[in-house]
């Protein structure tokens, strides 16, 4: 038995249950105990006592989108090494997505991994199964046996499926099992051979362009085919105007759909990709400004519910290419927050919008006791400075992979201490 | 033409030439444009006479990379660097899309260790001439990347244009074809349009490329109402490839609509000049009698073709190496 911890002068930001107020939050036995906003608290004896100093303490956020290099690419990412940089970027628990080698379609390995995980990694992580085998976009996976062993939500990770017959039938599957459906939406047709958005800036630097409507018209299909089967779907991660407008309509007919935005998708548009810059070799890509600022607009309106890191370790081997040849993704466990408070900071969005598309939604959907401070709820917080200033090193970045779009980048906020299970796991070198 | 009085080659009258690589018609300003130009000018009387050689490039090493294969681009650097007085090593490095080992960026490493002093690139890929530049320590000249660009053919084209016509001003430059797919196409419109020259893309609606009418000054579909008052008709190669259903539904039907023969041509100025950056396809995107007939400047282009690049390997040497 650890001792009971108290955490107190704290300014507890709760989206759950709308709190942005001073209090104190009292730990025991991995969950949180006791709750008192407001005065000051007494202090039980024998407690351990954190003085927050006024900081921000928030449930630890839920990243529905990581890919970890493990098992099979171990040199990207391990589940220890994911972990690390989960904890540092105030993430308690993530999805991993099934995208590995071998992929995740059984539930032995779902059962492996979940053992796995707990043995090497601070932070939570939570298998989600693939739709269909191998990634292969033919035929379903074994939804209840994988649902069984443990897998959080069904996703073919990175594949879009293209068939619109098995789409509808793995919908109606998934909704005999009530498991969350979530699929990135891509039209391999329409996507042919482009790697950037399609516009001025792809036809300057003689890139194909990937153009908008190859997101929303497999995403118009999608909402349609959900609800008709009434599986829980979730749009993996959207990047286009039309595609917040198609989740806006749809959701006021079906309240079971909900959608998620990569961070790189709210802080960075095409420009970014500056000459050929690969670390903004994205899926899907980088729109326009437009684009960003009607994601940002989704999240505000409720069009858009979750944000997430989309953290994808890829190697400079294959990196280092030219821009067509380089592959998709970037990391961002570490730095999801700290962009995601660029968004408060520059007035954009609220504190508990921000927070609530990464703790109380992602719990939601998964259908998790976590993401929340209250009574009885496990006790996975970040405790955050929010206005601490740094700048991203990829050096200093815990992942394996050193592909951040956020390199150099100027940061205001930053975790002080993160807690899984009421353990600190995570302690700034200028943290309380 | 410029600077008549001045002798054959002396480099030494320009300025030193502020770039050490040429990667982008977008990185020049416009008076470095018109400085090689006329660099590029006092390189054709260089060619022209009786011993062809200046030895500005002695003792210096110039490696011709191509990741693609193109017989006349690669001759046309050699030559250049040869006229020059540079040791010329020419490397062709077959790719496969499957199977590719080694992986570019490796390829600069082992060739920057050979310490040449100039590398001549072409690459598949958009952006991978650019990519090479950032790891190796020499001067770097894109011989064409992807459907990026091709900074020594709009060189090529705009001195082409301007030894025909006596200025670059007020001229309609009308480019048709495979816009695209096409780094000529692009290098074309970048440096014309630093010019000021007034530029015209024409081509079928699957060929245009998203954005185009930020590039060109008009965009037409239409061959005769593209071509009409145009001062030059800059033809573009159509990869048979492209006619294979998806984009252009055949050979004939593109020939039909966009190919230039006799009464197209009259459309534009009873003076226009035909160009071509080769190779080309009689009887796709041009009427032989056109290609081979007496508004055809398209082999000037391949002797300007040698001028500019001995004019940019010039230029750029002495920069790469001032104190």
């Amino acid at each position: 038995m650890t001792r009971p911890l108290l955490i107190e002068n704290a300014r507890i930001v709760d989206p759950a249950s709308g709190t942005d107020q001073m209090g104190a939050v009292l730990v025991e036995n991995g969950r949180i105990d006791d709750l008192a906003l407001g005065g000051p608290v007494g202090v039980p004896e024998g407690v351990e006592v954190i003085d927050a100093k006024g900081q921000v303490l928030a449930p630890g956020l839920i990243d529905m989108r990581v890919f970890v290099g493990e098992p099979g690419k171990e040199y990207r990412e391990t589940l220890a090494s994911a972990g690390a940089a989960a904890i540092a970027g105030g993430v308690t628990s993530f999805v991993m997505m099934p995208d590995t080698t071998p992929v995740v379609d059984d539930g032995a390995l779902v059962d492996f991994l979940i053992r796995r995980a707990e043995a090497q990694s601070p932070a939570r992580i939570l298998p989600a199964a693939a739709i269909t085998k191998g990634l292969a976009g033919k035929e379903i996976t074994e939804f209840g046996l994988l649902k069984e062993a443990g897998a959080v939500c069904l996703t073919d990770g990175a594949a879009s499926i293209q068939s619109s017959a098995l789409i509808r039938s793995a919908m109606a599957y998934a909704a005999n099992f009530d498991m969350a459906f979530v699929h990135q939406v891509a039209d391999a047709g329409l996507v042919g051979d482009g790697v950037m958005n399609e516009g001025l800036f792809a036809t300057v630097l003689g890139l194909k362009g990937i153009p908008r409507e190859a997101e929303t018209i497999p995403l118009a299909r999608d909402l349609q085919l959900a609800g008709l089967t009434g599986v829980r779907y979730h749009a993996a991660q959207v990047s286009t105007q039309g595609s917040v407008a198609l989740l806006a309509a749809a959701k006021s007919g079906d309240p079971k759909v909900t959608a998620g935005i990569s961070i790189n998708n709210l802080c960075l548009n095409e420009n970014d990709i500056g000459r050929y810059r690969t670390y903004f070799k994205l899926s899907p890509p980088l729109r326009a400004e437009a684009d960003r600022q009607a994601v940002i607009e989704g999240l505000r309106s409720g069009a858009i519910d979750t944000i997430h890191s989309d953290h994808d370790p890829q190697d400079s081997e294959v990196k280092r290419q030219p821009f067509a040849e380089a592959s998709n993704g970037a990391i961002g466990l570490e730095t999801l927050l700290a962009a995601a408070l660029r968004l408060v900071h520059s007035g954009d969005l609220d504190l508990l919008t921000v927070l609530g598309a990464m703790t109380r939604r992602p719990a939601e959907i998964l259908g998790l006791d976590s993401g929340r401070i209250a009574r009885g709820a496990p006790a996975d917080l970040v405790l955050f400075d929010l206005d601490y200033p740094w700048q991203v090193t990829e050096r200093d970045l815990r992942s394996k992979s050193r592909n951040t779009s956020f390199e150099g980048a100027r940061m205001q906020g930053k975790v002080m201490r993160t807690f899984v299970g009421g353990k600190s796991v995570f302690v700034h070198e200028d943290g309380i | 033409m410029p600077q008549q009085n001045s002798p054959a080659g002396r480099s030494g009258d320009f300025p030193p030439f502020a770039q050490r690589h040429l990667i982008s018609i977008a990185d020049l300003q416009q008076h470095e444009i018109v400085d090689l130009l006329d660099r590029a000018e006092r390189m054709i009387e260089v060619s022209r006479q009786e011993r062809k050689s200046l030895p500005t490039l002695s003792g210096k090493t110039q490696i011709n990379l191509f990741f693609e294969p193109s017989t006349r681009t690669q001759s046309s650097f050699e030559i250049a660097g040869k006229r020059l007085g540079a040791l010329v090593v020419n490397m062709s490095v077959k790719t496969s899309s499957v199977s590719k080992g080694e992986t570019l960026v490796d390829t600069a490493a082992t060739l920057n260790a050979m310490r040449p002093d100039v590398l001549v690139v072409r690459h598949s890929a958009a952006g991978a001439v650019e990519l090479l530049s950032q790891k190796v320590g020499c001067s770097v000249v894109n011989a064409g990347d992807g459907a990026h660009e091709h900074p020594t053919q709009a060189l090529l084209d705009a001195l082409t244009i301007r030894n025909h016509k006596g200025t670059l001003t007020g001229l309609t430059v009308a480019i048709c074809g495979d816009i695209a797919n096409s780094r000529v196409a692009r290098s074309n419109l970048l440096l014309l349009g630093a010019l000021n020259v007034r530029t015209r893309v024409i081509a079928p609606r699957t060929l245009l490329p998203a954005g185009i009418e930020n590039l060109a000054t008009e965009v037409f579909t239409d061959m005769d109402e593209g071509l009409k008052g145009a001062d030059v008709v800059m033809m573009l190669r159509l990869q048979h490839e492209r006619a294979n259903g998806k984009m252009i539904p055949s050979v004939r039907e593109y020939y039909r609509f966009y190919g230039l023969d006799e009464a197209r041509l009259a459309h534009a100025k009873p003076d226009a000049i035909v160009m071509h950056p080769g190779p080309m396809n009689r009887g796709v995107e041009i009427d032989p009698a056109i290609a081979d007939g007496p508004r055809s400047v398209i082999t000037d282009q391949v002797e300007m073709g040698v001028a500019v690049r001995m004019a940019v390997l010039d230029a750029l040497l002495p920069a790469r190496n001032a104190p």
